[in-house]
């Protein structure tokens, strides 16, 4: 069964259709790479997965349940796990404290206070930085990192709480060569532990992590199937080179 | 893959990877980027072995407080008494702005619906007890912050900083005028005479009494505030602070957290205005105005937010020097006052307590596991 679901999403920016019935599904333990040209509305397509856009019409099932007008806690609550495009870690606070604070989310509110939930999540959070290199760096304010480390802090956070879905926007999105290569391996040891959607334009990336791939145009899906599949699809030929 | 296809995708990301350089959220790729270095190191988070500023500051403060009324006269005692109160006052606008992000420009409302419930109490029921009026003040506070914070913060979406900071501007300013057009709470004049807050037959009068008193209650509240700010809350809290949309996405539940600690402040606030009005001997409808909510504003970001001692050393330096300067300049002391609140704020904006405290030590850590040996809270 499919773990995500999202049926003709249609997202409306005033007169600009971003998303024009598009439809998305994910698998269990799949992951799913969202591709397409510019403005072909992956990002809004991600938003309306994550709750940070409700679309203007459209369901996203997640599990077995509608979550179309859940709120993005809600929706984190869950299962479901999110990095954004512009890297929003939180820059004044340690990495350490960056992971906690994606772990600790659902920890209740009196444990909060008492703080009853540090002890167990230490291993947690440090086994997350031991996982993306970052051990070394732990009290160091994340303001001090690179940005493509910034980028994997994020990463990091999102994976923490072990989601079910993670939806990565961009994750290589201003990456040197070499840190897109440890990107990808930093990505395969959670295969077989979540599902994946991942917007990226690098498409050789893409290809090899993804199961399957969703191609995008203009607000609407092109095509959808196996890499090989798409990578012989006339259609989504015709579109990248019409764009060339 | 034709290659062409391939380099037609590459061209797309190129073009995308522009308009993020443009819009400035990747502005620093080019410059640092650290090669991933496989690590092994020993798995300890440490506390940065640097000397800590803030504990000390602590500490001397508290030292001076305990010893202040041995060297004051009398009648300045009774005014560090009324300062310390708005130190109590001070701590609440920090937990929602300094550590929440809330901007809370009514305050006062609670502050001063406290004041005016335990005046009436004390004059029509003749209830003047320790034991009962300062925990009706402190539950009027909470009362007031839950219906003001419920309405303010607990919609569908996150509320925005302005529509909560002029949502309590208002609440105050109308607090302000039903206080002034009600004659059941005195009108413009208030409340006076209010008889002194009693513990068994004893009456507490103002003096060293009363000082030691509100000296005792604001150091609980603190380290109350201190052991909440630096718990795993305080983590949400800052994380509140610093990016609230972004901590949604993790599951916080946003608007129930803010509504906690508006109501949480609401209640020291509440505390704050029993202790005044008992100690002043009336109420009057200032205590509830945007004047008084202003002033705790401007205490908080003078000595310095989101520290706690910052809130305190803030509001006895302003109060030290309105005194001083409105015994030598009589006529324009409040100018004066205004220019160096000025100064400060424009070349400290994190505060006078910015001259001694890094950044860092500032935001603090929150990850100090127990089993490394610390003692944990901190």
């Amino acid at each position: 069964m499919a773990l995500l679901e999202a049926r003709g999403l249609i997202k409306i920016f005033g007169k600009l259709t971003a998303l024009n019935g598009a439809d998305l599904t994910v698998a269990e333990n799949e992951f799913h790479g969202l591709i397409g040209p510019n403005g072909s509305g992956k990002s809004t397509l991600m938003k309306c997965v994550a709750g940070a856009e409700i679309p203007t019409s459209g369901t996203v099932t997640f599990g077995a349940r509608d979550i179309s007008q859940a709120s993005p806690a809600e929706r984190a609550r869950a299962g479901m796990s999110l990095k954004f495009q512009i890297t929003s870690v939180l820059p004044a606070l340690t990495l350490y404290d960056n992971i906690l604070l994606a772990l600790q989310a659902q920890t209740s509110i009196p444990s909060l206070v008492f703080s009853r939930s540090r002890g167990v999540l230490h291993d947690r959070a440090m086994a997350m930085l031991e996982q993306f290199r970052l051990v070394d760096r732990a009290v160091e304010p994340a303001s001090a990192l690179s940005h493509g480390q910034q980028q994997w802090l994020e990463i990091a956070m999102a994976l923490a709480p072990e989601p079910k879905l993670l939806l990565l926007d961009e994750p290589t999105g201003g990456m040197s060569l070499e840190e897109r290569r440890v990107t990808g391996e930093l990505l395969a040891p959670i295969k077989k532990k979540c599902s994946l959607v991942i917007v990226e334009h690098d498409l050789d990336f893409i290809r090899d992590i993804c199961d399957r791939l969703t191609v995008l145009d203009q607000g609407s899906v092109l095509d959808c199937g196996t890499v090989a599949h798409i990578q012989s699809s006339a259609r989504v030929q015709e579109v990248y080179l019409r764009r060339a | 893959m034709p290659t062409g296809n391939a380099d037609a995708g590459r061209g797309a990301a190129a073009d995308d990877r522009r308009c993020q350089l443009q819009s400035g959220s990747a502005g620093d790729v080019m410059t640092e980027t650290t090669p991933p270095t496989p690590l092994r190191l020993p798995l300890r988070v440490g506390r940065p072995r640097r000397w800590q500023v803030l504990p000390i500051i602590e500490i001397v403060v508290l030292a001076i407080a305990v010893l202040l009324p041995f060297v004051l006269k009398d009648y300045l005692t009774v005014y560090a008494t009324r300062v310390l109160i708005l130190c109590l006052f001070a701590l609440s606008f920090d937990l929602v702005w300094g550590y929440a992000g809330i901007m809370s420009f009514g305050q006062a409302v609670f502050f001063g619906t406290a004041g005016y419930g335990v005046a009436l109490i004390a004059r029509d029921l003749g209830v003047t007890s320790i034991m009962l009026v300062l925990p009706a003040g402190l539950l009027i506070g909470l009362t007031f912050a839950l219906l003001l914070g419920g309405f303010l913060l607990l919609g569908r979406h996150p509320s925005s900083v302005i529509f909560v900071s002029l949502g309590t501007l208002t609440g105050s300013y109308a607090a302000d005028r039903v206080a002034r057009g009600w004659y059941y709470l005195g009108g413009q004049n208030g409340i006076p005479s209010i008889p002194p807050m009693t513990i068994g037959s004893y009456d507490i009068t103002e003096g060293p009494v009363y000082y030691y008193l509100t000296l005792g209650i604001l150091l609980a509240v603190y380290l109350l505030c201190r052991f909440l700010v630096r718990s795993q809350f305080g983590l949400a809290l800052a994380g509140l602070r610093e990016n609230e949309q972004r901590i949604a996405f993790f599951g916080y539940q946003v608007q129930r957290l803010k509504a906690i600690i508006f109501s949480f402040a609401g209640a020291i606030a509440g505390l704050a205005g029993s202790l005044y009005a008992f100690h002043e001997g009336f109420v009057w409808p200032n205590m509830l105005g945007v004047v008084m909510s202003t002033q705790v504003v401007l205490y908080v970001l003078f000595g310095g937010s989101g520290t706690l001692i910052g809130a305190v050393i803030g509001t006895v330096a302003i109060e030290a020097v309105s005194f001083w300067l409105s015994n030598s300049y009589q006529d324009i002391w409040p100018i004066i006052l205004g220019v160096l609140l000025l100064l400060v704020i424009l070349f400290r904006p994190a505060g006078l307590i910015s001259l001694v405290l890094s950044e860092r030590e500032r935001v603090g850590n929150f990850g100090q596991p127990p089993k490394e040996g610390d003692r944990g809270s901190s």
